[in-house]
C-alpha cells in the first residue's frame, strides 16, 4: 500500500524517523510481554503452578514501566518534533495502544493473583475452558500486534471481526459454569474464580479490538466505525 | 481513496471536501510564465471570504507568483505572462476596464521583510486613504488612521507618538504598521507573503492572533514557509509542488490525514 510505505520513509531529520522507530519497537515489546503474560497466566490456571503465577503477577512492573517510557517518548515527540499526518496518527495511536497494553497487563495480574486463591481441584472442564478462552484472546493480541507491525488496515478489519467470537466464548463459559455451580455448591467459591478470569480474559479481547481500532485510523486516518470498516470490506471485497 | 494516491501528474488537485461557503475569488485555469519557464500550471482555486487560506510548499513551488496574481502584481514584471481568469465577485480582475491600481485597493498586500515608507507612523496609514480619497478633511482622515492602527493592534503602542517614523517601531510593530496601512484603505482582500518570517514568535502570535481576528471582515491569503503557522492560522489550505496544485482542502484535513502523498510527504518532512 502506498501509504505504508509513506509511513516507513525516512524524514529528512533521520532522528525523527529513529525515535518513531524506536517508540514502535518498544511497543511491541510490550506487547510481546503482554501475550507471554497471557498465555503463562492461563497456563499457571490449567497446571496449577503458583510459581508461575506469582511470576506474571511481578512481570505486570516491566509492563507499567515500559508504558511510563512510551509515554515519555511521545511527549517528547509531540513537543519536540511536532507530528504532522501520518506521523501525527502514529504518534497518537502509539499513545492509545501503550495504554490498552498497560491495561491487558493489569488484567493478566488480575488472573495471576485469582490463581493464588484456587485450590487445584477445580472443575476441569470449567479450567478447559479458561484455556481455550485464553488461546482465542491471546491470538486476537497477537493479530493486533501484527496489524500494527505490518500497518495492515485489513488485519485490522480481522481482528475487529474476532472479538464477536470472544464475547461468544465468554457467554458459553459463563452458563456452563453456573451449571456446574448449580449442581455442586461447594464449587461455587473456585468457580467464581474461574469466571471471574474469564471476565479479565474477555476484556483483555477488547483492549486488542481497541488496537486494532487504533491501527486502522492510523493507517486510514479514519475512525473505525462500523460504516467506515463496512465500506473498506466491500471495496477490498470483504477481508476475511 | 488509496487508488489514486500515487497519481499527482494530472492537473485537477485532490479536494477532500466541495466548497459550499461564500467565494470571494475564483481563479481558473492559470498560467503564469516568466520568459520561457513556465512557473504556474493550469491551476484552478477558488479561495472563501471571510476565511484565511495559507499557501504552502517547498521554495520556487510557485506559491508567491499565484497569489502576486491575485492582485495583478505580476503585470509589473515585464517577462511575466499570467494567462486564464480570476474572478472577484464574479468579475474578471485581468479585464481591460479594471484599473491595476484601483484594484489593488481592494486586494491589500503585506510583504516578507516590513516595508514601511519612510514617513511618520500618521502617514504611513493616512497615505493610501489620501491618494484614493477615501477621506475628506483632517478628521475624518484622523478617524480612518485611528481605526485602522485599533484594528491592527498598533493603537495603544503608538498613540502618543503619531508623528514618530514608522521605522522607529520594532520589527513586529512595523509589520503590524503596514498591516494597518492594508486595512486602511478598505480592501476586501488582504494578500500576506511570509508576513512574520523576519519575526520573533512574540511578534509572529501577535500577527497570527491579528489575522484571526481579521478573518471575520476580510478575505485573507497568507503564503508561509512555517506549516504550523498555516496549521495554526488558516481554515483552508492549498499545497503547491513544482508549479502546481497538488492538494487544497481544510486546513485539519491536509494536516492530519492529506489525500495525496506528496502533501503527506511534504508535511511530515519527508521531501527533499
Amino acid at each position: 500500500m502506498a501509504r505504508n510505505e509513506a509511513y516507513m520513509s525516512e524524514h529528512i531529520v533521520t532522528a525523527f524517523t529513529d525515535e518513531l522507530e524506536h517508540l514502535s519497537a518498544n511497543l511491541l515489546r510490550m506487547g510481546g510481554l503482554a501475550e507471554a503474560m497471557i498465555n503463562d497466566a492461563s497456563r499457571a490456571v490449567v497446571t496449577y503452578d503458583l510459581e508461575l503465577a506469582r511470576q506474571v503477577i511481578k512481570r505486570d512492573k516491566s509492563i507499567d514501566e515500559l508504558e511510563a517510557e512510551a509515554e515519555k517518548a511521545i511527549i517528547r515527540l509531540i513537543a519536540l518534533r511536532h507530528p504532522m499526518a501520518a506521523d501525527l496518527r502514529a504518534v497518537l495511536g502509539a499513545m492509545k495502544l501503550a495504554g490498552d497494553i498497560e491495561r491487558i497487563g493489569d488484567l493478566c495480574k488480575n488472573i495471576g493473583k485469582r490463581c493464588l486463591e484456587l485450590t487445584g481441584d477445580e472443575n476441569r472442564a470449567a479450567v478447559k475452558g479458561i484455556e481455550r478462552m485464553s488461546r482465542a484472546v491471546s491470538h486476537q493480541l497477537q493479530m493486533a500486534l501484527d496489524a500494527y507491525l505490518r500497518q495492515d488496515v485489513d488485519a485490522a478489519i480481522r481482528v475487529l471481526e474476532l472479538d464477536d467470537d470472544i464475547d461468544d466464548h465468554y457467554m458459553s463459559f459463563f452458563r456452563e459454569t453456573l451449571t456446574y455451580m448449580m449442581e455442586d455448591p461447594r464449587q461455587i467459591g473456585s468457580n467464581t474464580h474461574l469466571m471471574f478470569m474469564a471476565k479479565n480474559l474477555e476484556r483483555i479481547g477488547d483492549h486488542a479490538t481497541n488496537i486494532a481500532k487504533a491501527v486502522y485510523y492510523m493507517v486510514t486516518g479514519e475512525t473505525a466505525t462500523g460504516d467506515h470498516v463496512e465500506a473498506r470490506l466491500k471495496q477490498s471485497g470483504g477481508a476475511g | 481513496m488509496d487508488g489514486n494516491v500515487e497519481d499527482f501528474t494530472e492537473t485537477r488537485p485532490k479536494q477532500a471536501h466541495t466548497m459550499s461557503e461564500m467565494i470571494k475569488v475564483d481563479c481558473r485555469n492559470i498560467d503564469v510564465f516568466y520568459g520561457d519557464k513556465q512557473a504556474i500550471y493550469d491551476i484552478s482555486l477558488a479561495i472563501q471570504d471571510r476565511a484565511v487560506t495559507s499557501f504552502i510548499g517547498p521554495s520556487g513551488c510557485g506559491k508567491s507568483t499565484f497569489l502576486r496574481c491575485i492582485n495583478r502584481m505580476n503585470d509589473t514584471i515585464e517577462t511575466a505572462k499570467v494567462s486564464g481568469q480570476i474572478y472577484m465577485d464574479g468579475a474578471d480582475i485581468n479585464d481591460h476596464s479594471i484599473d491595476p491600481v484601483l484594484l489593488r485597493s481592494r486586494v491589500g498586500m503585506v510583504f516578507q521583510k516590513p516595508n514601511p515608507f519612510p514617513k511618520s507612523i500618521y502617514d504611513n496609514i493616512a497615505y493610501g486613504p489620501r491618494i484614493h480619497g477615501l477621506a475628506s478633511g483632517k478628521q475624518e482622515l484622523d478617524e480612518v488612521v485611528e481605526s485602522a492602527l485599533r484594528k491592527a493592534g498598533l493603537w495603544d503602542e503608538v498613540k502618543d507618538r503619531l508623528q514618530a517614523p514608522g521605522t522607529s517601531l520594532s520589527g513586529g510593530q512595523q509589520q503590524r504598521l503596514c498591516i494597518a496601512r492594508a486595512i486602511a484603505v478598505s480592501p476586501e482582500v488582504i494578500l500576506m507573503d511570509e508576513p512574520c518570517s523576519a519575526l520573533d514568535p512574540i511578534a509572529t502570535a501577535r500577527i497570527e492572533e491579528l489575522i484571526d481576528e481579521l478573518r471575520e471582515r476580510y478575505c485573507i491569503v497568507i503564503v508561509t514557509h512555517s506549516m504550523q503557522q498555516a496549521a495554526r492560522v488558516s481554515q483552508r489550505t492549498a499545497f503547491f509542488h513544482l508549479g502546481k496544485l497538488i492538494e487544497y482542502g481544510d486546513t485539519e484535513q491536509i494536516f492530519t490525514n492529506p489525500v495525496d502523498s506528496k502533501t503527506q510527504d511534504y508535511i511530515t518532512g519527508r521531501y527533499g
